[in-house]
C-alpha cells in the first residue's frame, strides 16, 4: 500500500489545479473579495448586525439549494424545489393551525410531506422514465395549485402555535454565548448542507448519485438497483424541501400559499455558482454553500449601496455567466 | 524525397503521465505506414498530435518539408490531415451525408438555404467511388458499427486528404468488410495518399503496410520494413521481451456441473430461439459475424435488454433475470463490448470503479462506505492485475484501453461472480495485455468459473474456447468442440436461413 501511495506524490500538483478544491477555493475567494469590497464600500457593512442578516436571508434559498445540488449531481434537474416548499409549508398549517396537532407531529409530518412528494416525482422520472425536467415542472405547478387550493389562496397563520416562530428566528447559540446572536435557521441550514455532504460524500446513496450524473448505463450494469436509488435521491430532495418550508412558515409565522415560484431558480443558481456542473456527477455540497452566500451577499452588499433592485437581479445574473465561464476556463486547464 | 510528415522529438504530459518522450514518425507519399504498440504506448496521442487534437509540448511537425504548427483539428483538415477516430465521433441522430459535410453543406437560394439534395448527391457520388452501397439518406443511429465506420472514412475522402490517419479502423468490422475497406486503402495509396494505420492485428499489418514504426511506454523503439520484418520481432519490439505463443487449453470438462443454461431466448429478429450450456470451468466461445446477435443474447441473459421469451437455470435452478441487478444477485457478471458507455463511470477514480459492483461490502452498518477497506481492495486488483495507473484514485478516463479493462474485469472479480459473459474482452487492447487477458481468463476458468467469451476473433475463439457455440443471423447454427478449425466455425457463422440474402 505505502507503495502506492507514494506513486501518487509526481502527479499532486499538475491534479491539483484540476480538483474541486481548486474550485472551491475559486469560490471561496470569490465570496472573500466581494466581502471585502461590500465592507470597503459601505462600514455599515461588516456590522454582526448584517452579517447575521445575510446569513439569515441565506437560510430558506440555501437549504433549497441542497436539494437541488443533490438532485444536479445524479444528472438530474428538480424545477419543484420552491412550490414543493409552499406545498410543505402550508401543510404544516393544516396540521398545526387547521388540525391542532402540537409541533412535535406537525414539524415532522411536514417533512414527511415533502418525503412523499419527492418520490413521487422520482418515480415519475425513474420507473415512468418522464424526463426530469418535464417531471419537475408538472409538480411544480402541481404544489402550487394544491396549496392555493387547501388553504382557498389565504395564509394560514401559526399565531397559536407556541414557540413556532422559534424555530426559526430564535437563537439557541444566542441563549448560551450572547455575543453571537446566531438564528437557529442559520444552525438548521448548516445542519443540512453538512449531513447532506456527508451522505454525498461517504455513503452509498451519495456514491450511486455521483455515479449515475457521470454514467448511469454503466452503473445500471454494475447491477445497482438504479430506479430505487434515483427515487432515495428524489425523496431525500423533497425532504430537503419540508425543511425550507418549515424555516420559511417559521420565519414569517405563517404558510403563503403564493410564494415559492422562482425560488427554484435562485436555488439552482446557487448550485451553478458553487461549481456543481448541470450535466451531472461533479459537484459539493460546499460549493453550493458558497454559492448561495454569493448571492446573499450581493443582493445586501447592493441593497446597502443603494442600488437599486432591478439592478440587483442584473448583477445575480452576471455572477452566475462568470462563474460558470470560470468553471470553463478550469475545464481547459485540466486537458491541456 | 522528402517525406509528407516528419515528426521529431515529440514531447506531451498530462496530469500524472508522460504521455510521449522524444517520440518520432515519417510517412510518405503513397505508403501505409502501421504504427503499432502495447496500449498505453503513445501511438493515439502521437497521432492526435498530428491531426491537431493535442498540440504538442516540444518538438517539430514537418509537412513537405515545412515546418508547421498545427493548432486544431480543423487547422489539420486545411492541411489535408484527416483521422479516423478509434471512437466513432458521428453524430448519430443526423443523416450519412449530413455527418460527411457537416458545415460545408451545399447552399442554394443565395446560400439562405441547404441544398439538401445537392448533398445527398455528392455523398452518394463518394459512396460509389468507395463501392459502397449506403443510402446517403439514412440515420446513421441505425447504421451498424461497420457501416458507421464506413461513413467515417466517405467523411474524410470528402476532404481530399493527403495524410489519413486511421486509429483501429478494423476493430468493429468482419472479414467482408475488412476486405472492402482494404480495397479502398489500396485505392487512396495508388493515388499518393499517405496512410497511417493503426492496429493491433498483425496479420492486417503484414497485408497492407510498407512500413512498420513501434512504440514503446512513449518512445520511439524503430521502424522496420513490414514485408521481410518476422511477427515475432514487431511483437518483441513491442512489448520489449519475447512472447511463448501457447496455444493449447486444457480439455473441457464434460463433467462438471452445468452452472448456466438458457433455453428458447427469443426476440424479434435479433434472437431467435437461442438455447445453450455453459459448465463449471469451462470457457464457452460465442462466435459469429458483426450482426449474429451474440451481444444481444449476452445482454439478454444479463437483464440488460428485455426478451420476449426465455428461461434462465442457474446451477439448475430456474432464475427470473427481468434486470442486470438480479443477474448480478444471481451470479452473473457482464463486461461490456463498450467499456467506456457501459463497462466504466470513466469521471470516477479506479477505487471506485472497481468497487461499484460491490458496495453493500464496503458499508458499514450506519450507511457510510469504508473507503479504506475500498482502497484497499482496489490496491490488491491494481497488483494482481498489474493495472498501469498512478494510483487507485486517477480517474478511470486516464487510463488505457487495456488497464481499463482490467478496471471492469476487477470489478468484477471483486463481486466475485461464478458466472462471467465477456463480450470482446481484447477489442483495442495490444498484443502484451491481450495474452495477459487470456492467462486471466484461463485462470478463471481453472477456478471453476463459468465463462462465456464474444470475440470477433476467431484466433482468439479457437485459442481459449472448450467449445464453440456459433450465431449466425439471431440463431445458434451449432455448437462446436474445441480445437475445431476456422473453416467449420465460418461454415456455421455463414449459415444463413433469411430468405433475402444480402447484396454483396
Amino acid at each position: 500500500m505505502t507503495e502506492a501511495r507514494t506513486e501518487v506524490l509526481p502527479s499532486t500538483l499538475a491534479n491539483f489545479r484540476g480538483s474541486p478544491l481548486y474550485h472551491r477555493l475559486l469560490a471561496f475567494s470569490g465570496l472573500i473579495v466581494l466581502f471585502l469590497g461590500f465592507s470597503i464600500a459601505s462600514p455599515n457593512f461588516y456590522q454582526t448586525a448584517n452579517v447575521i442578516n445575510i446569513l439569515q436571508a441565506t437560510s430558506v434559498n440555501g437549504v433549497l439549494a441542497v436539494a437541488a445540488t443533490l438532485v444536479i449531481i445524479s444528472g438530474g434537474i428538480d424545477l419543484s424545489v420552491g412550490t414543493l416548499m409552499t406545498f410543505c409549508s402550508v401543510m404544516a398549517g393544516v396540521f398545526m393551525t387547521y388540525w391542532g396537532l402540537p409541533m412535535w407531529i406537525g414539524v415532522p409530518g411536514a417533512l414527511l410531506v415533502g418525503l412523499a412528494s419527492g418520490s413521487v416525482s422520482g418515480f415519475f422520472i425513474a420507473k415512468l422514465k418522464i424526463p426530469p425536467f418535464i417531471a419537475t415542472l408538472g409538480m411544480m405547478l402541481i404544489y402550487k395549485g394544491v396549496s392555493l387550493a387547501i388553504c382557498g389562496a389565504k395564509p394560514i397563520y401559526f399565531t397559536g402555535v407556541e414557540g413556532f416562530t422559534k424555530i426559526s428566528t430564535g437563537s439557541v447559540i444566542g441563549a448560551i454565548i450572547p455575543a453571537l446572536p446566531i438564528p437557529n435557521g442559520v444552525v438548521v441550514l448548516f445542519a443540512v448542507a453538512g449531513i447532506a455532504a456527508f451522505i454525498l460524500t461517504r455513503t452509498a446513496l451519495g456514491r450511486f448519485t455521483f455515479a449515475m450524473g457521470s454514467n448511469e448505463e454503466a452503473l445500471r450494469l454494475s447491477g445497482v438497483n438504479i430506479d430505487a436509488w434515483k427515487i432515495a435521491i428524489y425523496a431525500l430532495a423533497g425532504a430537503i424541501c419540508g425543511v425550507a418550508g418549515i424555516l420559511i412558515a417559521s420565519r414569517i409565522n405563517s404558510a403563503q400559499p403564493s410564494i415559492g415560484q422562482g425560488y427554484e431558480l435562485d436555488a439552482i443558481a446557487a448550485v451553478v455558482i458553487g461549481g456543481t456542473s448541470l450535466a451531472g456527477g461533479r459537484g459539493t455540497m460546499l460549493g453550493t454553500m458558497i454559492g448561495a452566500l454569493i448571492i446573499s451577499v450581493v443582493a445586501n452588499g447592493l441593497r446597502i449601496l443603494s442600488v437599486p433592485q432591478e439592478w440587483q437581479i442584473v448583477v445575480t445574473g452576471s455572477i452566475i455567466i462568470i462563474a460558470v465561464y470560470g468553471d470553463i476556463l478550469r475545464g481547459r486547464a485540466r486537458k491541456a | 524525397m522528402t517525406a509528407l510528415v516528419e515528426m521529431t522529438g515529440i514531447e506531451k504530459s498530462f496530469p500524472g503521465v508522460h504521455a510521449l518522450s522524444r517520440a518520432r514518425f515519417d510517412l510518405n507519399a503513397g505508403e501505409v505506414h502501421a504504427l503499432m504498440g502495447e496500449n498505453g504506448a503513445g501511438k493515439s496521442t502521437l497521432m492526435k498530435i498530428l491531426a491537431g487534437v493535442y498540440t504538442r509540448d516540444a518538438g517539430e511537425i514537418r509537412l513537405n518539408g515545412e515546418p508547421v504548427e498545427i493548432k486544431s483539428p480543423h487547422e489539420a483538415q486545411k492541411l489535408g490531415i484527416t483521422i479516423i477516430h478509434q471512437e466513432l465521433s458521428l453524430m448519430r441522430h443526423l443523416t450519412a451525408a449530413q455527418n460527411i459535410f457537416i458545415g460545408r453543406e451545399p447552399r442554394t437560394f443565395g446560400g439562405l438555404l441547404l441544398d439538401e439534395k445537392k448533398l445527398n448527391a455528392q455523398a452518394a457520388a463518394i459512396f460509389h467511388s468507395m463501392h459502397l452501397v449506403l443510402d446517403p439518406r439514412v440515420v446513421v443511429e441505425t447504421l451498424t458499427i461497420a457501416k458507421q465506420q464506413m461513413v467515417e472514412i466517405a467523411k474524410a475522402l470528402s476532404f481530399n486528404s493527403r495524410v489519413l490517419i486511421m486509429d483501429e479502423p478494423t476493430a468493429a468490422l468482419n472479414d467482408a468488410e475488412i476486405a472492402e475497406l482494404f480495397a479502398i486503402i489500396a485505392k487512396l495509396k495508388a493515388e499518393g495518399v499517405g496512410i497511417v494505420y493503426i492496429s493491433h492485428k498483425m496479420d492486417e499489418i503484414k497485408r497492407i503496410a510498407d512500413r512498420v514504426t513501434v512504440m514503446r511506454d512513449g518512445e520511439f523503439v524503430g521502424t522496420v520494413p513490414a514485408a521481410t520484418t518476422p511477427i515475432e520481432t514487431i511483437i518483441s519490439m513491442m512489448v520489449g521481451r519475447t512472447l511463448t505463443n501457447e496455444t493449447a487449453t486444457a480439455p473441457a470438462r464434460a463433467d462438471a456441473p452445468i452452472a448456466l443454461e438458457i433455453r428458447g431466448f427469443r426476440r424479434g429478429k435479433e434472437i431467435r430461439d437461442v438455447s445453450f450450456s455453459v459448465r463449471k470451468g469451462e470457457i464457452l466461445g460465442l462466435a459469429g459475424l458483426m450482426g449474429a446477435g451474440r451481444t444481444e443474447v449476452a445482454r439478454a441473459i444479463f437483464g440488460a435488454d428485455p426478451v420476449e421469451a426465455g428461461e434462465i437455470f442457474v446451477d439448475g435452478k430456474q432464475v427470473a433475470i427481468r434486470a442486470p441487478r438480479d443477474a448480478v444477485r444471481a451470479g452473473i457478471g457482464y463486461l461490456s463490448e463498450d467499456r467506456k458507455h457501459f463497462g466504466l463511470i470513466t469521471g470516477m477514480d479506479v477505487r471506485n470503479n472497481v468497487a461499484m459492483a460491490s458496495i453493500e461490502r464496503f458499508t458499514s452498518r450506519g450507511g457510510v462506505l469504508r473507503e479504506d477497506k475500498m482502497r484497499d481492495a482496489a490496491v490488491k486488483f491494481i497488483r494482481q492485475l498489474t493495472i498501469k495507473t498512478p494510483s487507485d484514485t486517477q480517474e478511470a478516463r486516464l487510463l488505457s484501453g487495456g488497464n481499463q479493462q482490467k478496471v471492469v474485469i476487477a470489478k468484477w472479480l471483486l463481486r466475485d461472480c461464478p458466472i462471467l459473459i465477456f463480450d470482446e474482452p481484447t477489442r483495442g487492447i495490444d498484443v502484451g495485455a491481450k495474452s495477459e487477458i487470456y492467462k486471466l481468463l484461463n485462470s478463471l476458468a481453472a477456478q471453476g468459473r463459468a465463462i462465456i467469451m464474444i470475440s470477433s476473433e476467431l484466433p482468439e475463439i479457437l485459442r481459449l474456447s472448450h467449445r464453440i457455440a456459433v450465431m449466425c443471423e439471431g440463431r445458434l447454427t451449432g455448437v462446436l468442440p474445441g480445437g475445431s478449425s476456422q473453416e467449420e466455425i465460418m461454415r456455421l457463422a455463414t449459415q444463413r436461413q433469411s430468405s433475402v440474402e444480402e447484396a454483396a
